[in-house]
C-alpha cells in the first residue's frame, strides 16, 4: 500500500489547496456580509439575511450537484475546481458573517460612544476599539468554521475532483485493500486537521487572556 | 426548450419522488437525532465526572469523531465492517449508526456545556434551602439546563439533516438519488432537466431545515434569560 502513499499527499494537496482557497472567500464574504448587517444597508441587509438563510440551511453536496449539473444547462459551465471553490465559499460565506456578527454584536454601545467621546472619529473607534474586541471574540467560532470547511471538502469527489475520499475509493474499487486503503484515509484527514485543531485550542487560550474584565 | 424541463418536475409523480426521496434523508436523521440525544446526555454526565480514564476516553472520542469529516466515519462503517468484520450493513443502517455516533458526540459535548454552565451557587443556594440532592436536580438544574439545551438540540437536527445528503455517496437512494433517476429517465425528451431538478432539491432541503432553524433561534432568543 506504501506505493500509493502519494496519490493521498497529491489528493491532500488538492483538498488543502481548495479548502484553503475556500476558506479565504469565505472569510471575505462573511466580513462583508457582517458588516452589512451591522450597518443595517437598507436593501444589502435583505439580500445578505436571504444568503445566509439559504447557504445555513441546504447541505454542500447539493450546492455543487446544482453547480456542477444544473448550471450548465443556461450555458454556465463551470470547472470542478471552480464549482468546489465556488460551493465552499457560498457555504462558508455565511458561517464566517454568523461568526463576525456574534462578535460584532457582544460589543457594547459604549464602546463606540467612549471611542468617540475621546475624541477618536467613527472609523479610529472601529480599527482601535471595535475591531480586536469582536475578532478575540470571534476567533473560536471563526476557528470552527476552518475546521468544519475543510472537513467539508470531503464531499468534493461527488463533482469528479481527485479528493482524498476519490483515492480511498478509487483503491478500494481497484485493488479491493479495503481496511488499507481507509486507514490511510482516516491518517490522512487526521494528519490534515489534527493540527489546525490542536493550533485552534491553543489559539482560544492564548486570546482568552486578550479578553477585557473576564 | 425554452421551460428548461420544469414540467419534468411536475410530469408524473416525480414531486412526490423527491419527497419520498426527502423523507428518507429525513428519516434517517430523525432516528439519530433521537439516539444521539439519548446517548449524548449520558456522555454529556459522564464527560463532567472527574475521573481521569472516563475523561481521557471522552476526549479521545469527542477529537475524533469531530475531525474525521462525516462521509469519511460512513466510508468506515459501510466498507470498513464488511471488509474487516464481514458484517453486511445495508448503507441506511451504516447511516444511522454512523450519525448517532457523531451526533452523540456533538450532543454530549452540548450537554457538558450546558451542565458547567450553571454556576455553583445555584446548588449550593438549593441546598441552603433545604432541598434534597434529588431535588435539586429536578427543579432547579435540570429546568435550567434543558432551557440552554433545547434550541441547541434542534440545531442539531437541521445539521443532521444537511449531513445526511452524505449517503447518496454510499448508495443510499434518497432526494439527490431520486433526482438523478429523474433526470436519467428524462434524458432523451428533456435534455436541460437538471437545472430544475437539482434546483427543486436545493429549496427541499431548504425547506425542511428553515422552519427547524427558526424555530431554535426562536427558543433560544426567548429563553436567553
Amino acid at each position: 500500500m506504501g506505493e500509493y502513499a502519494h496519490l493521498y499527499v497529491e489528493a491532500a494537496k488538492l483538498t488543502l489547496t481548495l479548502g484553503v482557497i475556500g476558506i479565504i472567500f469565505s472569510l471575505g464574504i462573511g466580513l462583508a456580509c457582517s458588516l452589512i448587517q451591522y450597518y443595517k444597508i437598507p436593501f444589502l441587509k435583505r439580500i445578505v439575511s436571504v444568503y445566509i438563510e439559504l447557504s445555513r440551511n441546504t447541505p454542500l453536496l447539493v450546492q455543487l450537484f446544482f453547480l456542477y449539473f444544473g448550471l450548465p444547462k443556461i450555458g454556465v459551465m463551470i470547472s470542478s475546481e471552480g464549482c468546489a471553490i465556488i460551493g465552499l465559499s457560498f457555504l462558508g460565506g455565511s458561517y464566517m458573517a454568523e461568526a463576525f456578527r456574534s462578535g460584532l454584536e457582544a460589543i457594547e454601545e459604549s464602546q463606540m460612544e467612549s471611542g468617540l467621546a475621546i475624541g477618536l472619529s467613527h472609523s479610529q473607534v472601529m480599527r482601535y476599539v471595535i475591531f480586536p474586541q469582536a475578532l478575540s471574540i470571534s476567533v473560536p467560532a471563526l476557528c470552527a468554521n476552518v475546521i468544519f470547511l475543510i472537513k467539508e471538502t470531503s464531499v468534493f469527489s461527488a463533482v469528479a475532483l481527485a479528493d482524498l475520499m476519490y483515492v480511498a475509493k478509487d483503491l478500494i474499487g481497484l485493488y479491493y485493500q479495503t481496511d488499507e486503503a481507509l486507514l490511510m484515509l482516516v491518517i490522512a484527514y487526521l494528519i490534515l486537521l489534527l493540527p489546525i485543531s490542536l493550533a485552534a485550542a491553543w489559539l482560544e487560550r492564548r486570546l482568552r487572556y486578550a479578553g477585557f474584565g473576564n | 426548450m425554452q421551460d428548461l424541463g420544469i414540467r419534468v418536475l411536475f410530469m408524473g409523480n416525480n414531486l412526490v419522488r423527491l419527497l419520498g426521496g426527502l423523507w428518507v434523508t429525513i428519516e434517517i436523521s430523525l432516528l439519530s437525532v433521537i439516539f444521539s440525544i439519548i446517548l449524548g446526555i449520558l456522555l454529556g454526565l459522564v464527560m463532567t465526572l472527574k475521573n481521569p480514564i472516563t475523561r481521557c476516553i471522552t476526549k479521545v472520542y469527542l477529537e475524533f469523531i469531530r475531525i474525521m469529516p462525516q462521509l469519511v466515519l460512513l466510508f468506515l462503517v459501510y466498507f470498513g465492517a464488511t471488509k474487516t468484520f464481514g458484517i453486511q450493513l445495508s448503507g441506511q443502517v451504516s447511516a444511522v449508526i454512523v450519525f448517532t455516533l457523531w451526533g452523540t458526540a456533538e450532543m454530549g459535548d452540548l450537554v457538558r456545556g450546558a451542565l458547567i454552565s450553571i454556576p455553583k451557587h445555584q446548588y449550593e443556594s438549593g441546598a441552603a434551602l433545604g432541598l434534597e440532592s434529588g431535588q435539586i436536580y429536578r427543579y432547579i438544574i435540570i429546568p435550567q439546563t434543558l432551557r440552554r439545551l433545547i434550541p441547541l438540540a434542534i440545531n442539531l437536527t437541521t445539521r443532521m439533516i444537511k449531513t445526511t445528503s452524505l449517503i447518496v455517496l454510499i448508495g443510499v437512494v434518497e432526494v439527490l438519488k431520486v433526482a438523478q433517476q429523474i433526470i436519467e429517465a428524462n434524458r432523451y425528451t428533456v435534455p436541460d432537466s437538471a437545472l430544475w431538478i437539482y434546483g427543486a432539491v436545493f429549496f427541499l432541503y431548504f425547506l425542511a431545515c428553515w422552519p427547524i432553524s427558526l424555530l431554535a433561534s426562536r427558543l433560544e432568543k426567548k429563553w436567553k434569560n
